[in-house]
């Protein structure tokens, strides 16, 4: 789905923007997301919605807190080398995946969705559940564009993202704008999962798929770039939707990944990325 | 106003200062020049907490701030004009202004005085810093530490590349600032610059304070310039 496509891949884009570290882990983040998600459904008593409600608030703030713990444990101390912190993102994301299997097992389980009625189109149904999960990915990647555009924080984690050292010479206090940006890019992530469960099962090892589309979305659009992360997720999200209704899903995936090869060899910065 | 004394700093092992000392005082201009390489640029980093302080001290009206984290220096009130100006590309001239009034919350009061200080800025506050000419970058870079009401302002190399016409504006307003009250201290090659603004000349050799002079009355053909500077 391009809409939960485009949040998972935004909260890369972000984590790399303003912090210059590639979150290998960042799939496991969606799938701690789509875990605590079945944990805090089937916790909350009272409809489904119910629970959904609270997952949606809930699982961003624990998974936004597990990666600020992360970030402040590991990647400080690695202070932010590029290459390093693949390395230990690559750690994190065995970690986070082998406490899942530990805890949560090895089972896929069901989130009810929080309502189910449907939209009949002469030629297909359309789940309102899915129009309602575009909606509340739109507003969602609205707000985080008013967040960056519109706020002192915003402000803030632009100006960190420009030049770390004179941000510092000027009060901000940049170890905490990197903790806030790699909490809320998990925290992205979480969402989009909390939104995905009622469609996709949760399971231990779904990070995986999230994980590389949004390499590829953010390949196309360009590192860092937001604009370029939100334009390549709802082109890669609906060609691959269409393709897949009208012709194959192989195909999808074969178009997708000549598209990628493409955009690599000859736009190597993305669609929309400065040159580095 | 600001003591350093003993101030060791540098690069991992490569040692670069060997126990600066130095004052600043309120109302004046305290010109540190010496050669490239002499580590000027170190010292005011070393000042701004960007670099650790090895051993020795630095005191902001009498207390320790060499041992704070970068982010609370300005906030003590010492503004930075870091050397090749360091603006926030990308972001507006209004928004790079901002920046400096959050760090010590200022408000627009503030803001309207640095902007009448250079009205060539308050034309361009949509635009993108990247984008402005050498001076107005310059005048942006004063500008935004300006915004702190710094007690204290350090600035490096400030006329570097600049015309002589903004270079003259530069002298100007640290003349203006001096008469303040704030401590200014000047990173300055030129020397004809350095003895038109400053109360004190300070000569950086060696990673030490070589020598500490009164600008008055001091020939810009004197032995020192020669000795350190090597004009
Ligand atoms: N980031 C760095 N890493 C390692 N060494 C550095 C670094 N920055 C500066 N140095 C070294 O420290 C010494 C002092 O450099 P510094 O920039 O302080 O000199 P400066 O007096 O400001 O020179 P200039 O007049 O050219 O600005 C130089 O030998 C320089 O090579
Ligand atoms: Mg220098």
């Amino acid at each position: 789905m391009a809409a939960v496509l485009a949040l998972t891949a935004v909260g890369l884009s972000l984590v790399f923007g303003v912090m210059r570290v590639v979150n290998v882990a960042h799939g496991e983040f969606f799938m701690l997301g789509a875990v605590t998600a079945w944990f805090v459904a089937t916790h909350v008593p009272g409809p489904p919605w119910a629970g959904f409600l609270a997952a949606l608030v809930i699982c961003p703030l624990v998974v936004g807190a597990v990666a600020a713990a992360a970030d402040m444990a590991v990647l400080k101390r690695l202070n932010y080398d590029p290459e390093a912190t693949i390395v230990a993102t690559i750690g994190l994301l065995y970690i986070l995946q082998q406490t899942a299997l530990t805890v949560y097992g090895p089972e896929a389980r069901p989130v009810p969705a929080p309502f189910a009625w449907s939209i009949r189109l002469p030629w297909f149904g359309w789940s309102g559940y899915k129009l309602a999960v575009i909606a509340a990915a739109a507003a969602i990647l609205l707000g985080v564009w008013l967040l960056l555009t519109r706020t002192r924080a915003g402000l803030v984690m632009r100006a960190t993202q420009v030049d770390r050292e004179t941000a510092r010479a000027f009060g901000i206090d940049t170890d905490r704008v990197y903790a806030g940006v790699f909490a809320l890019g998990a925290a992205l992530a979480a969402m989009a999962a909390v939104l995905i469960v009622p469609i996709q099962q949760a399971h231990y090892l779904m990070g995986h798929d999230p994980l590389l589309l949004s390499f590829v979305v953010v390949i196309i659009g360009g590192l860092g770039s937001l604009r370029g992360t939100l334009v390549a997720a709802l082109v890669i999200g609906l060609s691959d939707g269409v393709i897949s209704v009208f012709f194959s899903p192989t195909l999808a995936k074969i178009l997708a990944t000549l598209f990628v090869a493409g955009v690599l060899v000859f736009r190597p910065q993305g669609l929309f990325g400065a040159r580095a | 106003m600001l003591e350093i004394r003993g101030v060791r700093a540098g690069y991992g092992a490569v040692a670069v200062l060997h126990g600066i000392d130095l004052d600043a005082a309120a109302g004046q201009v305290s010109c540190i020049m010496g050669r490239n390489g002499a580590g000027k640029t170190t010292l005011l980093r070393a000042v701004m907490g960007l670099l650790p302080v090895t051993a020795g001290s630095v005191r902001l009206g009498g207390a320790p701030i060499h041992h704070l984290p970068a982010h609370e220096v300005p906030r003590r009130g010492i503004g930075y004009v870091p050397q090749g100006r360091r603006l926030f590309g990308p972001l507006t001239v209004a928004e790079n202004l901002e920046i400096g009034l959050m760090a010590r919350r200022r408000g627009a009061a503030v803001r309207d005085r640095v902007l009448g200080l250079f009205p060539r800025l308050a034309e361009r506050l949509g635009q993108a810093a990247a984008t402005l000419s050498g001076g107005e970058q310059q005048m942006l870079a004063i500008g935004r530490a300006l915004c702190l009401e710094p007690a204290v302002l350090l600035l490096d190399e400030p006329t570097e590349g600049l015309q002589p016409s903004m270079v003259a504006l530069i002298r100007d307003t640290v003349a203006r600032l001096r008469a303040e009250g704030v401590a200014v201290v000047l990173v300055e090659q030129r020397v004809e610059t350095a003895l038109a603004v400053a109360d004190r000349l300070a000569f950086v050799t060696g990673g030490r304070v070589a020598e500490t002079v009164a600008a008055r009355g001091l020939a810009a053909d004197a032995p020192q310039f020669a000795a350190h500077v090597g004009v």
